[in-house]
């Protein structure tokens, strides 16, 4: 057990920390004087609490963290840190059971942004900034996880790009190189979120509803403050606001770190993700548009466009707001989203799925494989931006495919198993281990995660972890050899 | 002069049987003792056998009163060094490197006095890529050259019946092109070259030079042959340093194919090319080639390092039905053997790159110096400076200019503006002047008409 002293003592540092942070959610209380001010406190009292005995415990480990305890790590913070999340949505809302409500903070902190609660209008106000807080930092987590951490753990998206440096700094330690890069792409973070707050203002929100919602924009999840989302607002420039964030915050963090150092596009133009991603939003955007006008949905072309835009930029960078019931319109539509918000991501966003760099290299192997049969003695790499790509990474690559495909079915054979339909089984699978959040059918977008039997909504916590940990640093835990010396 | 030569290879031994000739006092030196001695036993110079980096060794060479050296051995850093030491410790003038990495050429720094001063840096792959990328965009040429930073360009063209003037006097290209200002500055009939007159007739067969600006080259090849279709695919044998430039100069405009023996070179080529397709394998396998589609090709290059495999390679491809085969051949004695047989063109590379080097070697102020048919032609630019005084070509009229019988001035470049040569064009200072020098041995008389006589500062 003393091997993984140095793990939990870097855990109740995190705890210590979450614990502080639930002193914001406690200001807004007073604030708005909504009654819920006992709940903060006790929760900051249980958390801060745990982890100080937690760190009081564990002090005596002078050890440094070895790259792999970074996976038990890891997996720790996304499970632990939502218990203690919990706790004030259980204080405030009687009839909420312990796994809705550890389902919904599960999924806050991956930025799943699915949601078990209703009446989201009439919550204290303070609740509604609690679950947006818990989505931003969880983003916060996410992106310092994909372009610091997973790379120097040898999974994740990133690390097909070997040569490159993930962060600003090249400290020798592990903890420092993480910490000096986190530093710079939270600046970077924190910068987007507060224009973000500041421009939805601008279009027409309440202050309030400018940060609530500014916070779960930049982390791609999907928590409003209303039951109807941004339909709430109907207006087109709110609307137009959002869109450009939610693309801004599926765009790798790491090249808008350069970008902003550099103050330049270049960036852009270099990563290999930017160019295919806005690609395909905008082919995706125009063609549900047409789709939509055609089957005569929405009166004129232009009213198609808005939803279709605000809709399919919506899901497919995984973010799940929704401007109108999408459920509804004609089946290609949503189901086309859904598989967007499968692959459409950059890695190193706050975005799911299985990101837009491991998407390219698999259309490219395919490309690869058909030349080869054309001609046999042809030598062909596999390119991204100029650079050639390993074998041995694309067969990573390969695995985790095929491993991302075994999970969903698995999952959704569980579901369908515990007796939902399969459309709402299959939907809400992919809706979770992507960290979209809504889906369709029992799950979709004017519904909520609810309705589902406690088991059912297990196995959706089980996929938003999945997801956001990649798969492979959250199963390579499962794996007997791991605790073996 | 005392030129120091470091490296006996391949460009090494070449630049010294062409400076031999023109009696200059050659030292070569070299880590390998067999080629001193081969390079020895064939011309008249000295060789010291050593590391050409090493002081020690360049003085043994004799540097300290040396007024060229030229570094070209394997290694660029080793003839960086050579350079930099040859100016700092010994104050040679002139000092010319052989440079591959385009990282250091396209460095001026790197090459300027701060850092390792080198007067000229030659790169042979470069020069070769350029002379087949050239023809490539003129299929139909035996040689392509530019003179005047690409102003005016010099073609080789076989005459084949059925082209407008083949068959008719010179006089008539001006009836046919009139908007066109061009010159035939030499004709070869079998191996001999005939003076191009008014009344002289082109028979089909001859293999004529011309002369015109770089845009107007086109239409008088037309007046010679009709025009071929414009290559679009393009087949290279060889991934070497030659073969792997040509395909990154060429990819984005033709389809490539390139054929390389070893594995790991292919990965290499495959991970620098972005759409030529990379094929491991022989040059000379008739299965690959046959699958690969040869036949629909339209240039088949072979610039493999090994002479036989590219004339094997090249013969095979010319009968399993390549439009065109061109064939990179070291050795003269195969190249006068092959010429204007099976292989449509042969380069020798020792030919094609020494040119600019050489035109530093000579004296006056020639810039440029072309070999043409295989070394026995020359095509020279010269710039004239000075007065009517000091320099014998200022302010006379071309035919007052005393060049020898089997020279002659073809064109002028006068700032930007190109002029053909007439009998009565009268030559200004600081005007480039286009020669072609049908023997090689009349160029030191040639030379001496550009030289400033030594009034002129």
């Amino acid at each position: 057990m003393a091997r993984y002293l140095p793990v939990f003592h870097a855990l109740s540092v995190m705890v210590v920390l979450f614990a502080l942070a639930m002193l914001a959610p406690l200001a807004v209380s007073l604030l708005y004087e909504d009654g819920a001010r006992r709940a903060y406190e006790h929760a900051l009292l249980v958390t801060l609490a745990s982890g100080s005995l937690l760190w009081l415990g564990t002090r005596k480990s002078s050890a440094e963290l070895r790259p792999r305890d970074g996976f038990l790590l890891v997996a720790l913070v996304w499970t632990v840190l939502p218990v203690f999340a919990a706790l004030p949505l259980l204080d405030q809302l009687p009839g909420l059971s312990f796994t809705e409500a550890y389902f919904e903070s599960v999924s806050g902190l991956t930025t799943t942004g699915a949601t078990a609660l209703s009446g989201l209008d009439f919550l204290p106000p303070s609740i509604n900034f609690w679950r947006a807080l818990l989505v931003w930092l969880g983003g916060m987590g996410v992106v310092v996880l994909a372009v610091a951490v997973l790379p120097l753990l040898g999974v994740g998206g990133r690390q097909i790009l070997k040569a490159e440096t993930p962060g600003p700094m090249k400290e020798s330690k592990l903890a420092q190189r993480i910490i000096e890069t986190a530093k710079g792409l939270w600046l970077v973070y924190a910068l987007i979120t507060l224009a973000c707050i500041l421009a939805m203002k601008t279009a027409g929100m309440s202050w309030f509803d400018a940060v609530v919602h500014g916070l779960s924009t930049l982390g791609l999840g999907a928590f409003s403050t209303h039951d109807s989302s941004f339909g709430y607002f109907n207006s087109p420039a709110i609307e137009a606001v959002a869109i450009f964030f939610m693309v801004v915050a599926g765009l790798n963090f790491g090249t808008h770190f350069l970008a902003f150092r550099k103050l330049s596009f270049t960036p852009f133009r270099a990563d290999p993700e930017s160019g295919a991603y806005i690609a395909v939003l905008a082919l995706s955007v125009l063609g549900i548009a047409w789709y939509l006008s055609a089957n005569e949905v929405y009166p004129s072309f232009w009213t198609a466009l808005r939803h279709s835009a605000f809709n399919v930029v919506s899901i497919a960078t995984t973010a799940g707001f929704s401007s109108t019931d999408f459920g509804k319109w004609p089946v290609f539509a949503p189901v086309w989203m859904l598989f967007l918000c499968c692959f459409v991501t950059c890695s190193g966003s706050t975005g799911g799925g299985i990101r837009m760099i491991r998407a390219e290299l698999m259309v490219r192997q395919a490309v690869r494989e058909l030349q080869r049969i054309l001609h046999p003695r042809a030598h062909v790499s596999v390119k991204l931006s100029g650079q050639p790509v390993e074998n041995n990474i694309i067969f990573a690559v390969l695995a985790f495919m095929l491993m991302y495909g075994g999970s969903v079915i698995v999952l959704t054979m569980l579901l369908a198993a515990s007796g939902l339909d399969i459309i709402s089984a299959f939907t809400a699978i992919t809706a979770c281990i992507n960290n979209t959040g809504p889906g369709l059918g029992e799950v979709g977008p004017g519904k909520t995660y609810a309705t589902l039997s406690d088991f059912q909504t297990w196995v959706c916590i089980a996929a938003m972890l999945l997801g956001r940990l990649e798969l492979f640093a959250l199963l390579v835990i499962f794996t007997p050899g791991f605790w073996r010396r | 002069m005392k030129i120091l030569i470091l490296g006996a290879g391949q460009v090494g031994s070449t630049v010294a049987e062409s400076l031999v000739s023109e009696a200059n006092d050659i030292t070569v030196v070299d880590v390998d003792a067999t080629r001193l001695r081969n390079l020895q036993d064939r011309l008249d110079l000295r060789t010291v056998l050593g590391s050409a980096s090493h002081p020690s060794v360049l003085v043994d060479a004799g540097i300290e009163d040396c007024d060229l050296v030229i570094a070209v051995t394997q290694s660029d850093e080793t003839n960086l060094v050579a350079c930099r030491i040859a100016q700092q410790l010994f104050n040679v003038p002139t000092r010319i490197a052989r440079l591959r990495a385009t990282d250091y050429l396209t460095n001026e720094r790197v090459l300027g006095p701060e850092c390792f001063d080198v007067d000229l840096a030659i790169c042979p792959e470069q020069v070769l890529t350029d002379y087949i990328v050239k023809l490539i965009e003129f299929p139909e040429a035996l040689q392509v050259l530019e003179f005047a930073h690409g102003k005016v360009s010099l073609v080789a063209v076989r005459a084949v019946q059925g082209g407008p003037l083949v068959g008719s006097q010179l006089k008539e290209l001006r009836r046919h092109i009139p908007s066109v200002d061009a010159r035939i500055a030499a004709i070869f009939r079998g191996d001999s070259p005939i003076q191009p007159e008014g009344d002289t007739v082109v028979e089909a067969g001859d293999e004529v030079f011309c002369l015109a600006a770089s845009q107007d080259i086109r239409q008088v090849m037309r007046e010679l042959r009709r025009m071929d279709q414009p290559v679009k695919r393009v087949m290279i044998a060889g991934g070497g340093n030659i073969g792997l430039r040509l395909a990154v100069a060429i990819e984005r405009e033709y389809s490539i194919k390139i054929i390389e023996y070893s594995k790991k070179r292919c990965e290499l080529l495959s991970s620098r090319l972005d759409k030529a397709l990379v094929l491991q394998g022989d040059v000379t396998d008739e299965a690959l080639l046959d699958g690969e589609d040869v036949a629909g090709m339209d240039l088949f290059v072979a610039v493999t390092n090994d002479d036989e495999n590219n004339i094997m390679a090249c013969l095979l491809a010319k009968r399993m039905g390549a439009r065109r085969v061109v064939a990179l051949i070291n050795r003269r004695s195969y190249v006068d053997l092959l010429q204007a047989g099976q292989i449509d063109i042969a380069i020798s590379p020792a030919q094609a790159t020494i040119g600019t080097l050489l035109a530093h070697v000579r004296r006056g102020h020639i810039t440029q110096v072309h070999s043409l048919r295989r070394g026995v032609t020359e095509a020279l630019e010269a710039v004239v400076h000075g007065d009517r005084d000091s320099c014998r070509c200022i302010g006379r009229r071309i035919e007052e200019i005393d060049l020898p019988k089997g020279a002659s001035i073809a064109a002028l470049v006068r700032g930007d503006k190109v002029i053909m040569a007439h009998h009565d064009t009268v030559v200004q200072a600081d005007d480039h002047l286009i020669v072609f020098v049908t023997d090689k041995k009349l160029l030191p008389k040639v030379e001496k008409l550009f030289e400033v006589s030594a009034g002129f500062v």
